[in-house]
């Protein structure tokens, strides 16, 4: 009894993308989330200017930097991409990218969240490192619809590549023209980390929170690299049935009349 | 591989010059979307005054895309992209000659466009070679950037809708930059004009090294 490519292909594909790995960073990420809401609500002190308004620093920081994290991983992805053809790489940079896409969203939004009350603003246009981060949001969205773009997955990699890397090179000119564009003084408080304004365990729930989003992007990560590396398989896979099936159809042959003959 | 992008520049714009595309269609197109920024601000003098260098560089963005799209689309019908490649015409030089093609009609709707804010908007020209130089070195990065963009979206069926979303935030220095420097050519605002001017040109230059690079690449996959 013979067994079907499509028995084969269920019998050894994974149920999940799930892995010993992942069911630990999931349990570590929802067990900081929950210690994280703790910490920052009923532990961490309010601030003399900012009164409870702070407390957005231990998501809105750790948000921010992470998405960086990101898209640098998209970046060198594209490069590896492009170089050696890796699809490892790959589908590295696209993970990244979609991860760093909802990072940045939720770091724009939750800080119009904090501006509110602060700047008494959602928005400030003379803000340097808001205005750059919503050029690079919209940049990552545009190599978000390259990805999603119908064709060859190679040649949607390389097209998606090209913009990864141009996102990257150009940030610093954007930010650059921003920073001369804004002539007026910014309201954005200068690097939380670097100013040395935060001690005691207004640092300490910052720091947390920055451990707690960074298990939860990997585990994202993780799951997303191992879906967009199946999808690929799948793909790869009804190529290689479709390339089975027309070799057994060209060794049927035809006669002059047209009627097929083995 | 200069001589080559001539060819290729001259070729686009044959082209155009023979479907009259940009005579009978963007230009109107351009003088358009000047009219209707002027209703939009209720024709509004002190408002116009101070928006004027914005809509302008807006206009000529929305005509990159026109451009842009019709560059591409020259290449991707009748599978002139592959006898381009088989020419062995240096993929550098193919990204040069078309990039020059496109700033050369975006060129010339901005001269149109000059004559539209003086005559619609009122505006004068305080410094003619800033705004000259501006012109030049911000078309030249946008139609550096738009090139490469049009060949990463080249023979996709929703290319006419994804090329906006790939160029528009990509551009947004250019827009900024042109903005401020034709402030200070038209007197609107109190700004140096030649030091936004050195941004821009920067921008250009990385535009150029980028789409020398790529363009080959993007040649072969699409």
């Amino acid at each position: 009894m013979t067994t079907s490519m499509a028995d084969r292909s269920t019998a050894t594909s994974p149920r999940g993308t799930g892995s010993r790995t992942t069911q630990l960073l999931g349990i570590a990420g929802i067990i900081g989330l929950v210690a994280l809401i703790l910490l920052s609500f009923f532990v961490a002190p309010s601030d003399d200017d900012q009164h409870d308004a702070v407390r957005m620093i231990f998501i809105h920081v750790p948000m921010a930097m992470l998405t960086y994290v990101a898209f640098s991983l998209t970046a060198i992805g594209s490069v590896a991409w492009l170089w050696k053809r890796s699809i490892w790489w790959d589908t590295v940079a696209h993970g990244a990218a979609e991860v760093g896409v909802m990072f940045c969203g939720l770091t724009l939004f939750t800080g119009s969240i904090w501006g509110r009350p602060t700047w008494n603003t959602y928005w400030d246009w003379g803000d340097v490192r808001l205005v750059t981060t919503l050029i690079l949001f919209l940049v990552m969205v545009g190599y978000l619809a390259v990805r999603s773009l119908d064709g060859d997955t190679d040649s949607i990699a390389t097209r998606a590549a090209v913009i990864g890397i141009i996102g990257a090179v150009n940030m610093p000119v954007v930010n650059r023209s921003v920073t001369w564009w804004s002539s007026r003084r910014t309201l954005h408080q200068k690097s939380s980390l670097t100013d040395g304004n935060l001690e005691g365990l207004t640092l300490f729930t910052m720091m947390f929170g920055l451990l707690v989003f960074s298990i939860i992007m990997a585990w994202m990560l993780i799951h997303r690299f191992r879906i967009s590396w199946l999808e690929r398989q799948v793909g790869e896979g009804d190529l290689s049935e479709a390339l089975v099936a027309r070799r057994a159809e060209a060794k049927v042959g035809f006669d002059a009349h047209g009627r097929t003959s083995k | 591989m200069l001589a080559d992008a001539i060819l290729v520049a001259a070729k686009d714009l044959r082209i155009e010059m023979r479907s009259r595309v940009t005579v009978s269609q963007v230009v109107p197109f351009a003088g358009l979307v000047l009219v209707l920024f002027g209703f939009a601000l209720d024709a509004n003098r002190p408002t116009l005054d101070l928006a004027t260098s914005g809509l302008f560089w807006v206009t000529v963005l929305f005509v990159a895309i026109m451009a842009v799209q019709r560059s591409t689309a020259i290449e991707t019908t009748d599978g002139a992209r592959r006898a381009l490649l088989l020419a062995g015409v240096e993929p550098g030089a193919v990204f040069m000659g078309k990039a020059t093609a496109v700033s050369v009609q975006l060129l010339a709707v901005e001269l149109v466009l000059t004559g539209g804010i003086v005559v619609l908007y009122d505006a004068s020209i305080d410094e003619p070679l800033l705004l000259a130089t501006t012109c030049i070195v911000a078309t030249i990065a946008i139609a550096a950037a738009g090139t490469l963009m049009g060949a990463l979206v080249a023979g996709v069926r929703a290319r006419e809708t994804v090329l906006p979303i790939l160029m528009l935030p990509v551009l947004a220095p250019v827009l900024l930059g042109a903005t401020r420097a034709f402030d200070d050519a038209l007197g609107s605002v109190a700004v140096n004009g030649w030091s936004w001017l050195a941004m821009l040109a920067g921008f250009t230059i990385i535009n150029i090294a980028l789409g020398v690079l790529a363009y080959g690449v993007l040649l072969e996959e699409t």
